[in-house]
C-alpha cells in the first residue's frame, strides 16, 4: 500500500532574477513499512524535500499526498529529525525530548511518559547529560538528542534529514542500529537523507538518488534486497553489495559530472586518480574532508 | 568553592576582584598581579586623578570668585571696605563665603551632615512613635488610622521614596510592554499598524508626559486621601520608560528562530503553548534587555519628573536644596549627584546580572 505519494512536485524560492528552481517535477511513492534513502548533493534539495513531506513546505506545482489526501501542514505523524538539530536552547535534554512527549502522549500517565522519555535518552547513550542545556553539548550529542526526540514522538512516518552526519563512525553505527531496530519493531515508514551511499545500503530498502540541482529531480531507484537484519562485516563482503555501491556511485558521479558541465564555473581538479576509498560522503564538505570528488 | 566564589562575583557584576582572589589562591601570581592592576588598580587610580581635577577646579573657582567679590567691593564701597571683605572671607564667615563649585572636601563635610541628619530624624521618630504608641493603640481599637510622623524627611527617606517611586514605575512599564509587545510582535499587521504610534510617542520628553498624566489624573482621582503627586510621578516614569521594552520585545518575538518555530509546527502546539513554550522563553533575552534599557531611562527621568511634580523623592531634594541657597546646599547636591549616580549603576548592575541569567546563548549562563 502506498503510504506517500510524491505527484509531479515542483518548488521554487524566490522571485524574478533571483528565482531559484529548486525541484522540478519530483515523482515518488513510499510504500508503507518502506524504509526509503535518498542521497543527493549538498544543495540539490534535500531539505527541501524533506519539508515538503512534512508540510512545513508547500509544493508550487504538484501534490504531497499522504494516505491519498494531500498534505495541509505539519503534525506530529510525521516525526523529524531536523538537519541542523532544531533543539531548543533553554531547555535541558530532558525538557525537550518531554515538550514532544507530552504533546504526542497526552493520555500517558506523568510515571509512564517519564520512563518513556528515560528510555530514548538512554537508547541514544545521554543519560549522564541528560539535565544539559544542548549548548553545554558537543554537535554529535546535540545530533543524538535530536534523535532520541524524533524516536519518541513514536510517528508513523519518520523523516530524517542527515541525522547521523555529525557523529563518528562508532556512534553511527550504534545509531544505525538503534533507528533500525525501532523501525523494523512496528514496522514503521522511514524517509532517510543522507550523505553516504554506505549508510544508505546498510539501512533502506530502496535508494534514489536525487539530482544535482537547479532544478534537481529523481533519478533511477536502486533495490537494496539484503536480508535483515543485516551485518555490517557480512554485506561488506558481499559481491552484490560492491556491485551496488558502485553502480550508485557511478551514477552519482555522472549526474555530478554532467552538472559540471552545465554550470560555466571552472573546477579545479586535483592531479590524482581517485582510488576508491572504504566510505564516500557525498553532499555536506567537512573541515577536515577537504578533498572534493567533484 | 572558589570558583563558585568568582561565578557569584561575576553574576553580581564584581568580576574585577577575580583576579585577587585567584591572587591569594596562589594561582599564576604573575598574570592575576597583572590583570588585578589593570581591572581593580587603575580605576582606583583615576578616581584618585579626578578628585585631584576636582579638587583644584574648585580651587580655582572658589579664589576667582573671592578676588571678583573683594573687587567689587572696592570699586562700591571703597579700599576699606575691600579688606573687611578679604578678612571676612579668609575667616570663613558664613555671610561672605563664595558660591560656587564646591570642594571635595566639602562635599564629604556635606555627605556627614546629611547622614547625622538622618540619624537625627530617626531618633526623631523613633520618640514619636513610642509617645503616640498607647493613642495610636486605643485610636485602633475605635477604628481611626494611626497617627504617623509627618516631619521633614531625611535624606535616606527620599532615596527610599525614589526608589519606590522608580520601582512602581519599573513595573508598570513591565506590565504595559511586555503583553503589548508580545501580542503586536505576533502579528505582522498589528506591527505595522502601530508602529508609527511607538515612534511618535517614543521620543516625547518627560515633561510632557508629565503633563498629560497630570491633565487625567487630576481629574480622575478625587479621593484626597490618595497620594496624588505620587501616582503621577510613578506613571509618567513608567510611561516614558516603557518603550525600549515595547520594542525589544516586539523583535524578540516576531525574530523568534525559524528552527524553533518548525518545532513547535511539527509537535502542533496550540497558541497557547506556543508562546508560553517557544516564543517567550526564545525572546526573553531581548526582553531583559528591554527591561534593562527601561530600568535606566526609569532612573533617569525620575529624578527630572520628581522635580517637576513637586513629589518627595531625590530629585525634590535637589531642587529645595538649589532654591534654599544655604551655605552647604552646593554640596549636597554634589551629594545628591553622586547618590543618583551610584544608584543607577547599581540598578544597571542588577538588572545586567539578571539579564545574564537570562540568556541562554552564553555557556556560563
Ligand atoms: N527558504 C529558502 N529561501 C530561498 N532559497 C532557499 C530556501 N531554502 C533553500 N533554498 C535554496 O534551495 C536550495 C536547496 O536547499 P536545501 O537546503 O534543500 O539543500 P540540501 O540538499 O538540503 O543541502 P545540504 O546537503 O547542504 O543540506 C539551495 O540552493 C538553497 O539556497
Ligand atoms: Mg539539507
Amino acid at each position: 500500500m502506498t503510504l506517500l505519494e510524491l505527484k509531479g512536485v515542483s518548488k521554487s524560492f524566490g522571485t524574478g532574477s533571483s528565482k531559484i528552481d529548486v525541484l522540478s517535477d519530483i515523482n515518488l511513492k513510499v510504500e508503507d513499512g518502506e524504509f526509503l534513502a535518498i542521497v543527493g548533493f549538498s544543495g540539490s534539495g534535500k531539505t527541501t524535500l524533506i519539508n515538503l513531506i512534512n508540510g512545513l513546505l508547500f509544493p508550487d506545482e504538484g501534490e504531497v499526498l499522504l494516505h491519498g489526501k494531500p498534505v495541509t501542514g505539519p503534525g506530529p505523524d510525521r516525526g523529524v529529525i531536523f538537519q541542523n538539530y532544531s533543539l531548543l536552547p533553554w531547555l535541558s535534554v530532558y525538557s525537550n525530548i518531554k515538550l514532544a512527549v507530552d504533546e504526542v502522549f497526552p493520555k500517558l500517565s506523568k510515571k509512564e511518559r517519564e520512563q518513556h522519555i528515560r528510555k530514548y535518552i538512554e537508547m541514544v547513550n545521554l543519560t549522564p547529560a541528560i539535565d544539559k542545556k544542548p549548548l553545554e553539548l558537543s554537535g554529535g550529542m546535540r545530533q543524538r538528542v535530536s534523535v532520541a526526540r524524533a524516536l519518541a514522538m513514536n510517528p508513523e512516518i519518520l523523516l530524517m534529514d542527515e541525522p547521523l552526519s555529525a557523529l563518528d563512525a562508532l556512534t553511527r553505527g550504534t545509531l544505525q542500529e538503534e533507528i533500525i531496530k525501532i523501525w523494523s519493531v512496528d514496522k514503521k515508514t522511514a524517509v532517510l537523507i543522507t550523505n553516504d551511499v554506505d549508510e544508505g545500503i546498510l539501512m533502506a530498502d530502496r535508494i534514489v538518488p536525487l539530482t544535482p540541482g537547479p532544478n534537481a529531480t529523481m533519478g533511477p531507484e536502486f533495490k537494496v534486497g539484503f536480508e535483515r537484519p543485516r551485518d555490517v562485516t557480512e554485506i561488506n563482503q558481499d559481491p552484490v553489495y560492491k556491485r551496488l555501491r558502485n553502480d550508485i556511485l557511478e551514477y552519482l558521479m555522472d549526474v555530478g559530472a554532467t552538472r559540471r558541465q552545465v554550470s560555466d564555473r571552472k573546477y579545479i581538479l586535483p592531479d590524482i586518480q581517485p582510488v576508491m576509498p572504504g566510505r564516500i560522503r557525498f553532499g555536506r564538505k567537512r573541515k577536515e574532508e577537504q578533498v572534493k570528488y567533484f | 568553592m572558589k570558583s563558585k566564589t568568582i561565578k557569584t562575583l561575576r553574576l553580581l557584576g564584581l568580576g574585577f576582584i577575580e583576579p585577587l582572589i585567584r591572587l591569594i589562591g596562589g594561582e599564576e601570581q604573575q598574570k592575576n598581579l597583572r590583570l588585578f592592576f589593570k581591572q581593580a588598580l587603575l580605576p582606583l587610580i583615576s578616581i584618585l586623578l579626578f578628585i585631584l581635577i576636582w579638587h583644584g577646579g574648585a580651587r580655582a573657582l572658589y579664589n576667582s570668585e573671592a578676588s571678583a567679590r573683594i573687587e567689587k567691593a572696592r570699586v562700591e564701597q571703597g579700599e576699606a571696605a575691600a579688606k573687611e571683605m578679604e578678612s571676612c572671607i579668609a575667616s570663613g564667615d558664613i555671610s561672605c563665603q563664595p558660591n560656587t563649585l564646591p570642594s571635595p572636601v566639602q562635599v564629604y563635610h556635606a555627605y556627614i551632615a546629611l547622614w547625622k541628619d538622618h540619624l537625627e530624624i530617626s531618633r526623631k521618630k523613633e520618640e514619636f512613635r513610642d509617645k503616640v504608641a498607647e493613642t495610636n493603640e486605643q485610636r485602633a481599637e475605635q477604628g481611626l488610622s494611626e497617627i504617623t510622623y509627618t516631619g521633614r524627611p531625611s535624606f535616606l527617606d527620599q532615596i527610599g521614596t525614589s526608589l519606590k517611586t522608580v520601582a512602581a514605575g519599573f513595573l508598570l512599564a513591565m506590565f504595559i510592554a511586555v503583553p503589548i509587545g508580545i501580542i503586536i510582535g505576533l502579528s505582522d499587521s498589528l506591527r505595522t499598524s502601530f508602529n508609527w504610534l511607538i515612534q511618535i510617542f517614543k521620543p516625547v520628553s518627560p515633561v510632557v508626559w508629565l503633563l498629560l498624566v497630570f491633565m487625567v489624573v487630576k481629574t480622575m482621582i478625587t479621593d484626597p486621601s490618595m497620594d496624588k503627586s505620587f501616582i503621577i510621578s510613578f506613571i509618567s516614569v513608567g510611561l516614558c520608560a516603557m518603550w525600549a521594552t515595547l520594542v525589544n520585545t516586539s523583535m524578540g518575538v516576531s525574530n523568534v528562530d525559524k528552527d524553533y518555530i518548525n518545532v513547535a509546527k511539527v509537535l502542533k502546539l496550540n497558541i497557547g503553548q506556543n508562546i508560553f513554550k517557544i516564543i517567550l522563553p526564545a525572546s526573553l533575552p531581548l526582553i531583559f534587555t528591554g527591561l534593562r534599557i527601561t530600568v535606566s531611562v526609569a532612573w533617569m527621568v525620575l529624578i527630572a519628573i520628581e522635580l517637576l511634580a513637586q513629589s518627595p523623592g531625590l530629585g525634590s531634594f535637589v531642587w529645595e536644596e538649589f532654591q534654599n541657597g544655604a551655605n552647604d546646599s552646593n554640596a549636597k547636591i554634589i551629594v545628591a549627584m553622586f547618590v543618583i549616580g551610584i544608584i543607577g549603576f547599581l540598578l544597571d548592575r542588577i538588572m545586567l546580572s539578571v539579564q545574564s541569567f537570562m540568556t541562554f546563548n552564553k555557556t556560563t549562563a
